[in-house]
């Protein structure tokens, strides 16, 4: 196969670090190639240099052989490299066609040619099998078509070799599947592909070879077939990392939390919870799972106090705790991990020390007679940022420089150090390395170890299936089924998430979800 | 003078003169706030522009060059708020703000330093009145829209000619597209800063105009602080109009309506409300159309944002 883009001994320096380090990647035509790294590897800047948007300090690119220098985005663009970022450069309010031919727009004298826009977008859609409404505003497109958009702006544009920065940080299971699907099938019509990725099972599933970086540095370069999750994830890392955290025995206790019947009605872009009731005892880490969007999120919050149920009760040990606010739950031993650590689970421009206080900064030992007492606070921050290795280990660091996982930290430390009774963890593992998941995992099967409650909500069916004991599947703001850790299989929860029992009439569907399986009322 | 004749002819000609300046500033602020810099210096800009026109007509005896002058100087105060809140990011009401200032103490200084305590001179060469021949002609209509002032038809041309270029244009599709998401035009090899510059430098010409509109267009003479507001209100009607060129168009005639009503009502018997009560009018539309309440306005989502390459 012939190489269509090589990058010769790339270094790029910003004050202070190297973010890459004479890092050697060739692209070869139609291979998917992922380029795999924890936060902070430099993987994000090599590509950044490629699609023109950094120069490097020392280094060349070759494009079909020949050197190239792009002096910005426009021109790397021109030569044919596609970037479809993170974040999506799209506009909402503006059509599909309009966010595509946006830069290049075609012109019938002073007019944009509309109909000849919506003309190109079909002709495109058609050609690389991305199906699409040209007429449709982007904002009210679902994410994973969204990206679709992102996609055939790059070819728009004439690319050929396409850099995928984290596509799928944004989507659900299903839409990462299409995404891989839509992958292979343009790389076997001869579009190269970098995929930037920090999830090892994505790498293996879709890629042709694997570049893993550390520190700035290309440590490896491998065929995906020849290679195995535990490798890569020791490339990534720099020594051996458990991508499964060892489970002891599951030694329930009283039950911590009861729920009984509890419904809410869709309202303000939310989903509706149905009849849910399930326990949570002592001593278990409880999983949820389901497809984004099915409910899991707003049983999370109604839980922590966020939002107010219809009908049904909540118990906390016994007392009706049903609508209690977040700080009288938390007194009474509730310790919740949002599931976006910027937006909810910390305030960014405060620092590590205050972030830790947020949930107790009224209350004795931290304030006395209304006055926070800042020494107490900042010696328990102190030691909170030793015990949760907390890096900087710099209580009076602002939260916003820390990077994702220690901004994790932060939060874990926070909830895990009230001693709760119950700990609700909504997403803990968004987003981060698999380093910084390792040291979650462990921190949440040590709480359970000690006899607390843990109610895991997550999108990943794997860290589900991991750590949980017992698991519930959401779907449709129903709680379908329950079930022991030890008759969970990925293929039976996975059918379960997409509905199958539901959509199937009452008795097909408690054959589908199999025997063992405890049956959940229905009304 | 009774109820059914406050709605004369005269009425509906004040409204027109009293929106014109409005419109003309509220078309320049909407294709300023369009590309993402919100314009609160039109005030600022105007006023130079009144000041500015008196100066050269005066002296050059051709209220054309004094109007060409004064958008001249409405783009040279764009320039300046261009370069504060563009080139160095500052934040854009705040340099706003030192434009008004900057243009009440310069206009207010330069008046007294070049002509003194008599004022400008009485012999200023004022804008020409235009005739449309055969609509003069037409009865009703004729006598509100048959004569006006150069720059009425002005305004009421570029009220289309805006909507066309910001909807139906290549480069209105980018100015908006860098108002919404800058990140998402700079990927797509758009020069941000200088179609908010673009942007800017419109604003600032339509608000000279304006300027000269007062100045020498229903006078032939400046004074101290002489468009008193009228660039905040013409922001009022740009948000009003929803950052549309018609919408702004037609929040400028309602403010104007409003401000004519309160001139003819003061003359009417048996009407014992205040006339500031109806000046209030347009401004309460304004707050409620802001809350959400009489419709449902969307300003573009990054406007006010100063854009920083690579965030």
């Amino acid at each position: 196969m012939d190489v269509v883009l090589e990058l010769k001994g790339i270094t790029k320096r910003f004050p202070g670090v190297v973010a890459n380090d004479r890092v050697d990647l060739d692209l070869r035509r139609g291979e998917i190639h992922a380029v795999l790294g924890e936060n902070g590897a430099g993987k994000s800047t090599i590509m950044k240099i490629v699609s023109g948007l950094y120069s490097p300090d020392e280094g060349t690119i070759l494009l079909e052989g020949r050197p190239v220098r792009f002096a910005g985005p426009r021109e790397a663009i021109t030569a044919g490299i596609g970037m479809v970022h993170q974040h999506f450069m799209l506009i909402p309010v503006m059509t599909v066609a309009e966010n595509i031919v946006l830069g290049r727009e075609p012109a019938r004298g002073l007019a944009l040619d509309v109909r000849r826009a919506r003309e190109d977008v079909r002709q495109l859609s058609a050609r690389y099998g991305l199906e699409i409404d040209p007429d449709r505003l982007v904002g009210e497109l679902s994410v994973g078509l969204q990206q679709r958009v992102e996609i055939l702006k790059a070819f728009y544009r004439g690319a050929n070799i396409l850099i995928l920065d984290e596509p799928t940080a944004m989507l659900t299971p299903q839409e990462a599947r299409e995404l891989f699907r839509i992958m292979r099938e343009l790389a076997r019509s001869g579009v190269s592909i970098f995929f930037i990725s920090h999830k090892l099972d994505e790498v293996m599933e879709v890629a042709d070879r694997v570049s893993v970086m550390r520190q700035g540095r290309r440590v490896a370069t491998l065929p995906a077939a020849e290679t195995s999750p535990e490798q890569l994830a020791e490339l990534m890392v720099g020594r051996s990392v458990l991508l499964r955290v060892e489970r002891g025995e599951h030694r329930p206790g009283e039950p911590v939390l009861a729920v009984e019947g509890l419904g809410r009605a869709a309202r303000g872009g939310r989903a509706a919870l149905a009849d849910i009731s399930f326990e949570v005892r002592a001593g278990e880490i409880f999983g949820l799972a389901g497809v984004e969007g099915n409910g899991q999120q707003e049983l999370v919050e109604v839980l922590a106090g966020l939002l107010k149920p219809d009908r049904g009760t909540v118990r906390l040990g016994g007392v009706d705790v049903t609508g209690r606010s977040p700080r009288q739950l938390f007194e009474m031993g509730v310790a919740y991990i949002p599931p976006d650590r910027q937006a909810e689970g910390l305030v960014l421009d405060l620092t590590v020390a205050e972030n830790l206080a947020l949930k107790d900064y009224y209350r004795a030992p931290l304030a006395r007679r209304g006055l926070i007492d800042v020494k107490r606070l900042a010696e328990r921050a102190r030691a909170l940022v030793v015990e949760y290795d907390v890096r900087p280990a710099n209580p009076a660091a602002v939260a916003r420089t820390l990077s994702g996982g220690n901004q994790q930290k932060v939060i874990l430390g926070r909830e895990v150090s009230s001693s709760p009774r119950l700990l609700i963890a909504a997403q803990p593992t968004r987003g981060l390395d698999v380093g910084a998941i390792e040291f979650v995992h462990r921190r949440l099967l040590a709480l359970r170890d000690s006899g607390a409650a843990v109610l895991l909500s997550s999108l990943e069916l794997d860290e589900i299936l991991s750590l949980a004991d017992r698991i519930g599947v959401m779907y449709k703001g129903r709680l379908v089924a329950v079930l022991d850790a030890d008759e969970a299989t990925r293929e039976r929860v996975g059918l379960l998430m997409t509905g199958a029992t539901a959509a199937a009439p009452a008795g097909a569907g408690t054959a589908a979800a199999g025997a063992g399986a405890e049956e959940v009322r229905r009304p | 003078m009774n109820g059914s004749e406050i709605f004369n002819a005269q009425l509906w000609m004040t409204a027109l003169s009293s929106a014109t300046p409005l419109a003309l500033a509220a078309l320049g602020g909407t294709f300023s706030e369009r590309t993402g810099v919100v314009n609160i210096a039109m005030e600022g800009m105007m006023l130079t522009g009144a000041f500015v026109a008196v100066l050269a007509s005066a002296t050059l005896h051709s209220a054309f060059l004094g109007l060409a002058a004064a958008i001249l100087s409405g783009m040279l105060m764009a320039v300046l708020f261009a370069w504060g809140t563009i080139r160095y990011k500052a934040d854009q009401v705040v340099v706003g703000m030192a434009i008004n200032v900057l243009a009440a103490g310069l206009t207010g200084y330069l008046l007294n330093a070049i002509y003194g305590f008599t004022g400008t001179p009485p012999d200023t060469p004022r804008l020409p009145d235009v005739t449309i021949p055969g609509l003069a002609q037409m009865p009703g209509i004729g006598a509100v829209l048959g004569r006006a002032d150069l720059l009425v038809y002005v305004m009421l041309l570029l009220v289309p000619l805006s909507h066309y270029f910001l909807f139906r244009t290549p480069l209105g599709l980018r100015m908006r597209a860098v108002g919404e998401h800058p990140q998402a035009a700079d990927t797509a090899g758009i020069d941000v800063n200088r179609l908010r510059f673009l942007g800017v430098l419109i604003s600032g010409a339509l608000s000279g105009m304006a300027g000269a509109y007062i100045s020498i267009g229903v006078l032939n003479a400046f004074n101290v602080n002489m468009t008193n507001g009228r660039g905040y209100i013409a922001l009022a009607a740009m948000i009003f109009g929803n950052w549309k060129p018609v919408g702004a168009f037609l929040a400028a005639a309602l403010f104007g309506l409003a401000n004519a009503l309160a001139i003819n009502l003061q003359g009417l018997e048996g009407w014992h409300v205040s006339k500031d009560f109806v000046l209030m009018i347009p401004y309460a539309l304004t707050i409620l159309a802001l809350a959400g309440i009489v419709r449902r306005t969307t300003p573009p989502a990054a406007d006010g944002i100063p854009y920083e390459p690579g965030h």
